[in-house]
């Protein structure tokens, strides 16, 4: 992992739909190199995936998204680790990670509805072995997400010319 | 009625690009690469700063000079970045924007009949606020085979026994053209060997991209007869809150202090307040914009020449400054027509002065999505009018 690379990945999380000759200008490579350094990028897990960054709230698919912190009893040898694995394996979990703070395990859970997402986390995540205390947070609204704003803002008018 | 108006006032020439300013607010979906400023609104906490302050009731004057923590923030940061070593309190003053800096810089010194020396293409104001101080500006062209650089031949064939000062601005506006170490050195050794005071505006030295700037004053022995300006418009995207600092040997500092108190008294203190937040924790966001920069110029400049318009790599500033001979244009011809046809706005170079003719200046401070909207406008253009 170089300079290199970090550049490629900046680029990468601002825009993944560059094609990797307006990459190869941007990073100052070539073409060829942009190619072989972002499989190996890939090959060693770095980059994960590529996808796009919804507001949802725009596209109304009606869906609700809860934040739920956890409190929970770590295991001899192993920590938070399998607990996190058996958490993460739920298709609703779109989001783990350990924290400091009053909670350990904060989780970002989606479903159709608050009642389903309830109903998740009283069935399933709170009968857990080890699993102390959750708080359940409902996403009312997003304003940001991965850098973007989703505030409406009013542009300010640029002049055209100055000089 | 008497006319009113004084003779100076009517010597100095209107603004170049007055008619196309109005021709392009009539039209709808104009890109314009014609603005010389970043598109990056100020980065957020220089902006709270500047609220709490104001929330605090910091709305008053400041001293002439300027705050001293603004002061000494700046003289740290030369002294770390260039190399530079100037006196807060006596070799300092804060200007409103460069352009102040610029104006009390060449009346302090200035005497009616002097001549100054002028490196063009350049910022227009230049020779304007010479003519205003009853001095003479003697253009001194810098050209497209020495990647606009100031040449020191050309300059020699300009200097006369008249001459005063040589004003120069590296990265340039509007060429992108850098002077390093080597290219200044044999500039420093004309300036002491005519005996030549250099004003040198370097607003736009944190933007170099090739090699890391090179302040004139550290130069041979330019500190001694060298006048620097700076500001934080285009390093911090701070161009609406006017702040630049002037800084010179003592004698000439407060010359340039007497006229500033007269006309300026300080600058604005909300500026000045983000300002110093800006200096001491602005770095990783001008940094960023830096990095940004540079990735649309390679796009931009690449894209330039391959669609026919001759372009010299730019090394600093946002600007690039394209030929646009093989069209058949001159730049006035070719800018109005880009702007009727195809909406695109670009500076036409003779602006600048004569080394700027038939170039355009384009300023890539603007999204990577209008800089690839506007190549594809500028690349239908060309080809339309290929014949």
């Amino acid at each position: 992992m170089d300079e290199k690379d970090l550049l490629i990945l900046q680029i990468l999380e601002d825009n993944s739909r560059l094609s990797r000759d307006e990459m190869a200008l941007m990073a100052e490579l070539e073409p060829d190199e942009i190619e072989t350094r972002i499989a190996a990028l890939e090959e060693g897990g770095v980059i994960r995936n590529y996808t796009a960054v919804i507001d949802w709230d725009k596209a109304v698919n009606g869906e609700v998204a809860a934040i739920i912190d956890l409190k929970v009893n770590p295991e001899r040898d192993y920590g938070y680790d399998r607990i996190a694995d058996r958490l993460s394996r739920f298709r609703q979990v779109k989001s783990l990670r350990l924290v400091t703070g009053v909670y350990d395990l904060q989780l970002m859970v989606t479903g159709r509805n608050m009642q389903e997402i309830a109903r998740f986390v009283s069935e399933y995540i709170a009968p857990m072995d080890r699993v102390r205390e959750t708080a359940t947070h409902i996403i009312m609204r997003t304003y940001k997400e991965y850098g973007h704003s989703f505030m409406d803002r009013e542009t300010t008018e640029r002049i055209p010319y100055s000089l | 009625m008497k006319d009113f108006i004084s003779k100076r006032a009517k010597t100095i020439p209107p603004s170049g690009i007055r008619k196309f300013f109005d021709l392009a607010l009539t039209m709808e979906e104009v890109i314009s690469l014609g603005v010389g400023e970043p598109d990056f609104c100020t980065p957020w906490n220089i902006c709270e700063a500047s609220i709490y302050s104001i929330e605090q009731g910091g709305t008053a004057y400041t001293s002439n000079r300027g705050l001293q923590p603004l002061r000494e923030a700046i003289s740290d940061s030369l002294g770390k970045n260039y190399g530079l070593s100037y006196d807060p309190d006596r070799e300092m003053i804060i200007t409103t924007g460069v352009s102040e800096g610029l104006d009390i810089a060449v009346r302090a010194v200035v005497d009616p009949g002097d001549e100054v020396l002028v490196a063009e293409p350049c910022y227009v104001s230049y020779s304007p606020c010479v003519t205003l101080a009853g001095g003479i500006p003697v253009p001194v062209p810098c050209s497209g085979k020495d990647h606009f650089r100031l040449n020191p031949d050309v300059l020699m064939e300009r200097i006369t026994a008249r001459s005063k000062v040589l004003i120069i601005n590296f990265p340039n506006n509007p060429t992108g053209a850098v002077m390093r170490r080597e290219h200044l050195k044999a500039i420093a050794d004309i300036a002491t060997d005519h005996d030549l005071l250099l004003i040198s505006d370097e607003v736009y030295s944190e933007l170099t991209y090739e090699s890391r700037h090179t302040a004139a004053a550290t130069v041979g022995d330019l500190r001694e007869r060298t006048i620097t300006l700076n500001g934080f418009s285009k390093a911090y995207a701070m161009t609406g809150w006017r702040i630049g600092y002037l800084c010179a040997p003592e004698d000439i500092c407060n010359a340039a202090l007497k006229i500033h108190q007269y006309v300026m008294l300080c600058a604005p203190v909300m500026g000045q307040v983000a300002a110093l937040e800006g200096i001491r924790k602005g770095e990783d966001e001008k940094d960023r914009m830096v990095r940004e920069y540079r990735v649309r110029r390679n796009v931009f400049v690449d894209s330039l020449n391959r669609i026919g318009l001759s372009c010299h790599l730019p090394e600093g500033a946002f600007y690039a400054f394209p030929s646009v001979e093989k069209t058949g244009m001159n730049d006035v011809e070719f800018a109005e027509t880009l702007l009727k046809e195809e909406h695109v706005a670009v500076v036409p170079g003779s602006v600048f002065g004569e080394g700027g003719m038939n170039h355009v200046r384009c300023a890539y401070a603007v999204s990577r999505k209008e800089l690839k909207e506007a190549i594809v406008r500028m690349e239908r253009f060309i080809s339309s009018h290929r014949g």
